[in-house]
């Protein structure tokens, strides 16, 4: 039983509250089967003949993933170190004259600096936000499935269509978020204050927005850590007269755990990867004063045409991206029980 | 459902014996109930607060969209709006629908022709190289078009492909492939061994093994990576919007943000054409609902 190399912080048994369909007996058997799992046992092959024999089943998912993800990545590296025409001509190797380039831009530290800001605080209010969602949505109420169904819609709404309803709502005068808040009386006149136009307002609502479409994910990843909960556990510290800020502090949250690590690691690189949200609240902004890493990126390569230095940061993009996965791999351990 | 059924669920609602017990042996106190109704009739507003204003605004004329003194709710109903976005100057939207659907499907199929035998034979045998495979794929997961952009870029221009929707569909077929191989991999893992030998028992081939006993069993992963692929294709943007230059071939994600910063946008036909991008995903996601963790989560969180 694979149970035995199970090394989560949420107890065996603790599983599912639904009970396997046909059971295949025995205690552990109550959890769900994790990828490489249990029920259908793995039947051992050895040397290269069984290789060749995997070939055709796994061989077409190994084209895509060279030739389409790994491969490109060979390609960004090999062309930050060269020198490319706007037009796409290679002129040949530069050495690390791109990496300068990119290093000695005088927004470059700017922008590291507020790609850290993007992510850590998108990162923290998801998570905090998302802990009492997932404690409400845990809770029987009438109507609950409705309003768990409600919370999937920002994760399926495309982020761009997402976010341009927000940037139209900021828009001074017919904007209508713009409305509400001079009728709650929190702005004073209908010109706003230029919300979508100066750099700082215009990244601090991207960052809302970031947060309201991570919300989904993380609530439910949240969630499903909640459910693998035991009952007992909850009741047995009912009994010891916790009370209920105690009873999360103390039982909840570190049971929680493994589920928080794993939201914050994937939101962590989705939101270090986002795009869609600044280039919709920011991107008409002239100037460098609310870009991340990755916007930066896109206006190398689109508006200003070098591809060259694009890659050079997107190298530097892609280390940092490889260090998170890394942390991912180790903490999550994604690959202990294949 | 059959005896042998997968219950590889990531979010298993309480089973209907434990439903029961909260309501009955906990007694929640009225006060707290009424308490969490009203908490979680605000979540719902708030999530869906963005949809509504999306679809009220499909419904004004331009007029009232862009009035000085605009109005919540609609004063008419312009439904012609949803007849006239589709010619529209800034884009053509009929196109742009028609890529975003054929990239979305053909990437989806893609996905499904490689990740299916490959989540079935990573789950039912061992062989060297296996645990490199697996481990490939949950790399890729964590990888996204964006911060490979550039590189992608030069490789289909090299490859002539820049501009095609067979590249957007070989891109967003490589990137989503881990989420359906991971997902179905738990399925095919969740059917025991001994189904399958009794039909090889009984001379059935692999391929018949698999198409006619294990392929019903595990079809709600299969739906579930359907799904989850087809919606992610359908809301690609960092990718397409570098690759696809040709306005005609871009996705409609791409195609919407050449309304933004324009002198005087037509919001109401990006709404119009937002609201019929959205709604058939989002009922979509809806019917996977409870699998969605699972295959992104790499299983990770129960």
């Amino acid at each position: 039983m694979s149970t035995t190399s199970e090394t989560s912080s949420i107890p065996a048994g603790a599983a599912t509250g639904r009970p396997r369909p046909g059971g295949q007996g025995g205690q552990g058997n109550s959890r769900r089967p994790r990828p490489g799992g249990t029920a259908g046992e793995v039947k051992p092959r050895r040397g290269g003949r069984e290789l060749l024999g995997a070939l055709p089943w796994i061989g077409p998912a190994l084209i895509l993933i060279f030739g389409v993800v790994l491969f490109p990545a060979v390609v960004m590296f090999f062309n930050s170190t060269r020198d490319i025409s706007i037009s796409g001509l290679d002129k040949g190797s530069v050495g690390f004259d791109n990496y300068i380039e990119v290093f000695s831009f005088p927004y470059f530290w700017p922008i590291f600096g507020r790609t850290i800001v993007w992510v850590v605080v998108v990162v923290v209010a998801t998570v905090l936000i998302s802990l009492a969602l997932a404690q409400l949505l845990n809770k029987a109420f009438p109507g609950r499935r409705i309003v768990r169904l409600a919370v999937i819609i920002p994760w399926a709404a495309s982020v761009v269509m997402t976010t341009m309803v927000v940037y139209y709502g900021l828009e001074p005068y017919f904007g209508i978020i713009n409305k509400f808040l001079v009728d709650i009386g929190l702005i004073a006149t209908p010109e706003g204050y230029g919300w979508t136009r100066n750099p700082e307002t215009a990244f601090a609502w991207s960052i809302v927005v970031a947060v309201f479409v991570s919300l989904p994910f993380t609530t439910y990843t949240i969630l499903a850590g909640l459910q693998t909960m035991p009952g007992e556990v909850l009741e047995a510290a009912k009994m010891d007269g916790a009370g209920p800020v105690r009873t999360y502090w103390g039982v909840v949250l570190p049971q929680l755990r493994s589920a928080i690590s794993v939201a914050v690691l994937i939101n962590i690189i989705n939101v270090f990867n986002s795009l869609p949200i600044l280039k919709v609240m920011t991107g008409s902004i002239p100037g460098y004063d609310a870009d991340t890493i990755m916007t930066m990126i896109f206006k190398y390569i689109q508006n200003q045409h070098k591809v060259d230095v694009a890659s050079a940061l997107s190298v530097v993009a892609f280390l940092i991206v490889i260090v998170i996965v890394a942390i991912y791999v180790r903490v999550v351990k994604p690959m202990k029980e294949v | 459902m059959a005896v042998t059924a997968p219950a590889f669920e990531t979010i298993a609602p309480p089973a209907a014996s434990a439903r029961k017990r909260r309501y009955t042996e906990d007694q929640v106190p009225l006060g707290k109930m009424i308490w969490r109704m009203v908490a979680g009739f605000l979540v719902l507003a708030v999530f869906v607060l963005p949809y509504v204003i999306m679809f009220f605004g499909s419904v004004k004329t331009k007029a009232q969209i862009r009035s000085v003194d605009p109005t919540y709710f609609p004063q008419e109903w312009h439904w012609e709006n949803y007849i006239n976005m589709w010619s529209t100057p800034e884009t053509p939207l009929p196109q742009n629908l028609i890529s975003t659907i054929i990239i979305s499907v053909f990437a989806t199929l893609l996905v499904l022709l490689v990740s299916l035998p490959a989540a079935y034979y990573t789950a039912r045998f061992k062989f060297p190289g296996r645990m490199v495979f697996l481990f490939l794929v949950i790399v890729t997961q964590m990888l996204q078009p964006a911060v490979l952009t550039s590189g992608l870029f030069r490789q289909f221009v090299a490859l002539e492909l820049i501009d095609t929707w067979a590249a957007m569909i070989f891109i967003n077929a490589a990137f989503n492939l881990s989420f359906a191989v991971w997902i179905m991999h738990s399925f095919f893992a969740g059917i025991p061994k001994e189904v399958d030998e009794a039909a090889q028992i009984d001379g059935a081939g692999r391929l018949r093994v698999l198409f006619t006993i294990s392929l019903p069993l595990v079809w709600p992963g299969i739906v579930t990576a359907i799904v989850f692929t087809f919606v992610a294709c359908w809301n690609e943007f960092a990718a397409s919007l570098v690759i696809l230059s040709t306005a005609g071939n871009q996705p409609l994600s791409v195609a919407l943000t050449k309304f933004v910063g324009q002198y005087e946008t037509s919001w109401q036909y990006v709404f119009g054409v937002s609201i019929v991008a959205i709604v058939p995903v989002v009922i979509l996601f809806m019917l996977i609902e409870k699998r969605l963790v699972g295959g992104l989560t790499a299983g990770s969180v129960k």
